[in-house]
């Protein structure tokens, strides 16, 4: 039944998508992932298409890489920067491809295209300090074997991955005997204070460019090539060939160089990445495009409503099945530990896991997002009724029994209105964990409050994660206190009379 | 009014009732009396098909007590209940809990009103007070309540379990006087359970005594004492006219 319920849900909701997108211009939905490149990629794609007339939706920072693929198969993104090498090893890991060549066709079979590449390769890269490198005559990865005194700091990752430190070492037979495993950001304060003098990092990171580093030259072509390209709908062609003529041209125009600068700018100057895009696209393609700013409260306010409507929309859905389940948990104590241990399995699986168990039934935005609110919203307002009702004293049941009040007269007249400072208890714990666990909603494109606080942890600005996370808190409150005000209006007069003689 | 043939119960390895036979007269007083766990509440159950028989057969009005859940609750319309404390609805108040069969069965308001205010006059209830919630009437004026409630649809049968267990002794009392005069007045079937002597007395035609799920003897309190049937008739009596003051103290 909940299956059933949920199903009607989902449809309900994307009749009501559709209906908000039919438009008369050509239109292109953009993803991008929850890193500050990706981001930055997304944009370019996101003002070329615009510059052609087209209405564009660029839903940026999605939770992971398996969400952007799965939401361009189905057909919800149109395109969003990939690497070749994610391609290759993860996504079609089980293709074994040999080439990019096999890399088109097998995307091809997806219905998905791939553009040329941008023109740099973000993959995995040794770096050290370039006045070191100097000094030593360090270019390339082979040069280290001359200098076996030098002290490595490799993230932990790195220490670990198949191609990581340990096939570094067999392929390049590097000599070095001090290697440490350590937290990425550590690695690079070790690089400042001078304890570790060569790290890994990626080839585009930003802080190549603030700490002056030198990458590396794989000379032996140990690690995969990571080569930035825009994957798309082959209907993309059909649908806004402008708009793609203009976005593929930028195949080409980034180098590595351009790239870490482009990423410094947003990373570490805090320049907004639209405005990083809109700079790069007017000097290398002579592109203008305009950048507006939303003021901080217009921000606060798209993102309360939109934090508001998954919160509300969840909530009701719940209360209509959760409620009725409650009663016949009740009644039936065998289905009451069923109903409430299958909402406790839901309660225990991961938010994030949750969400993302739901893309390839709901896609991306709103509705997957719902859906787990939804899921997770059960569990306290099927226990509260359930016990709500329960609780009804016995000699009041045996009253209402031996009256001859039909079941449902009784459920309406006598039960629930009993049972209804129980419900709105749970109610009010579904609604103030909803809005914590709604800021989730971000990672598969749903906005709301998250949106600041994935970005604010993406550019480690804490300002940003405070436009997220006060007005959370503060909706978190607003809503517990605006259902202890329902509590006063619904929970009938008699009962908070009793509550009150009773606590004397 | 109604006969119980071989009727029998029991909870789990506890029995409540061994089979017995029982006739309760159409328009009297019948007080089933004993001490406490005696089955007297389990039987009252049985009367308004709260609780059904494991063996034998409760007639009302020489038929069967209905099984299916449409006729059961039609005789229960029929047949008031109230029980100790009042078994009142919290949420409502008192006049809600009074009229709530009537407002179900959609009684006009005229109706509703005018039945409500005899009852307030036969039961003696201070009309000022029926807007009050149960947390806020005294024990005395929930009982009146609870009764008003059973006897709202005029029923032909009036079941009362312990309806005056939770008084104080002058409530109590008093409560007493004004629900044997109601009798009088209605002259309606009444079962009335209590483990009290002198209730029994004051309220019963009939005194159905009982120990341990069986029935001792039935029969006015004077046959009870001139011609008990079981030593046991004489012990429970004399127990309670030794223990001064004991009628309000169990």
């Amino acid at each position: 039944m909940g299956l059933a319920v949920l199903l009607l849900f989902s449809l309900a909701l994307t009749a009501c998508e559709r209906a908000s997108t039919t438009q008369g211009e050509p239109s292109v939905r953009v993803g991008s992932k929850k890193f500050t490149e990706s981001v930055i990629l997304g944009e370019m794609v996101s003002q070329l298409a615009r510059s052609t007339g087209a209405s564009v939706r660029h839903r940026r920072e999605l939770g992971g890489t398996a969400v952007l693929w799965e939401a361009l198969r189905r057909g919800e993104l149109d395109v969003y920067p990939e690497y070749t090498g994610t391609l290759r090893q993860e996504l079609l890991s089980g293709r074994k491809l040999p080439d990019d060549a096999a890399l088109r066709v097998a995307l091809a079979e997806e219905g998905l295209r791939m553009s040329a590449p941008l023109g740099f390769n973000n993959t995995y890269a040794l770096g050290m300090k370039e006045a070191e490198a100097e000094r030593l005559g360090i270019r390339s990865i082979s040069d280290l074997r001359e200098h076996p005194e030098l002290r490595f700091g490799f993230s932990n990752e790195f220490m670990e991955r198949g191609d990581g430190w340990p096939a570094l070492r067999d392929s390049y037979r590097l000599p070095q005997r001090d290697v440490r495993g350590l937290d990425h950001d550590l690695a690079y304060r070790g690089m400042e204070a001078g304890s570790v003098q060569v790290t890994d990092l990626y080839s585009t990171d930003a802080e190549i460019a603030a700490y002056g580093l030198r990458v590396l030259v794989d000379d032996l072509h140990h690690f995969p090539a990571y080569d930035a390209v825009l994957l798309y709908r082959a209907d993309l062609e059909a649908r806004a060939p402008e708009a793609l003529a203009a976005i593929l041209r930028l195949s080409g125009t980034l180098s590595e160089e351009k790239m870490v600068k482009l990423n410094a700018r947003a990373r570490l100057e805090r320049v907004p990445e639209a405005q990083v895009a809109s700079d790069f696209l007017a000097q290398a393609l002579g592109v203008s495009t305009v950048v507006h700013g939303d003021s901080l409260v217009s921000r606060v306010w798209l993102r309360t409503r939109e934090h508001l409507f998954l919160v509300g929309v969840s909530l009701l859905g719940a209360l209509a099945l959760a409620v009725p389940l409650g009663v016949l948990a009740s009644r039936s104590p065998r289905l009451g530990q069923g109903v409430l241990g299958l909402a406790g399995v839901i309660q225990t699986i991961p938010s994030l896991a949750l969400l993302v168990m739901m893309i390839p039934l709901l896609g991306i935005g709103f509705r997957p997002a719902i859906a787990a609110l939804f899921l997770y919203s059960l569990l306290p307002i099927v226990r509260n009724t359930a016990s709500g009702l329960t609780g009804i004293p016995l000699e009041v049941r045996e009253s209402a029994d031996a009256l001859g009040l039909p079941p449902r007269a009784r459920l309406w007249r006598i039960d629930l209105p009993m049972a209804s400072p129980s419900i709105l208890a749970g109610i009010q714990t579904a609604a103030v964990i909803n809005v914590g666990t709604a800021t989730l909603g971000a990672l598969v494109g749903a906005g709301g409050y998250g949106q600041p606080i994935l970005t604010g942890i993406r550019l480690d600005d804490t300002r940003l994660i405070l436009e997220g996370a006060v007005p959370a808190a503060v909706l978190a409150l607003l809503v517990s206190g605006a259902f202890e005000a329902l509590g006063r209006v619904l929970v009938p007069k008699g009962l908070r009379l009793r509550a009150e003689s009773e606590s004397r | 009014m109604y006969a119980l043939q071989d009727v029998s119960k029991r909870f789990g390895t506890t029995q409540a009732l061994h089979a017995l036979n029982l006739t309760l007269p159409t328009g009297r007083t019948t007080v089933l009396l004993g001490p406490s766990g005696c089955g007297k509440s389990t039987l009252v159950r049985l009367l308004n098909g709260l609780l059904h028989p494991d063996t034998g057969q409760v007639l009302y009005g020489g038929k069967p007590l209905p099984t299916d859940a449409k006729a059961l609750l039609s005789l229960r319309h029929r047949v008031g209940y109230a029980l100790q404390g009042g078994g009142l609805f919290p949420h409502l108040t008192g006049e809600e809990n009074v009229t709530l069969m009537a407002q179900h069965l959609r009684w006009s308001p005229a109706k509703t009103r005018e039945r409500r205010d005899v009852l307030v006059e036969l039961t003696r209830f201070p009309a000022e007070a029926l807007a009050r919630y149960p947390a806020q009437l005294s024990g005395g004026q929930r009982q009146r309540v609870a009764l008003m409630r059973a006897l709202m649809l005029d029923p032909e049968v009036l079941l009362l379990d312990e309806p005056l267990g939770a008084l104080d002794p002058l409530v109590r009392h008093e409560l007493q006087a004004d629900l044997r005069a109601i009798f009088a007045r209605l002259r309606k079937t009444v079962v009335l359970v209590t483990h009290d002597l002198a209730e029994a007395g004051f309220l019963g035609d009939d005194i159905v005594l009982m120990r341990e799920g069986r029935v001792v003897q039935q029969g006015s309190l004077v046959d009870l004492e001139t011609r008990p049937a079981d030593p046991f008739v004489t012990r429970f009596i004399q127990a309670q006219r030794l223990a001064p003051g004991n009628g309000a103290s169990a």
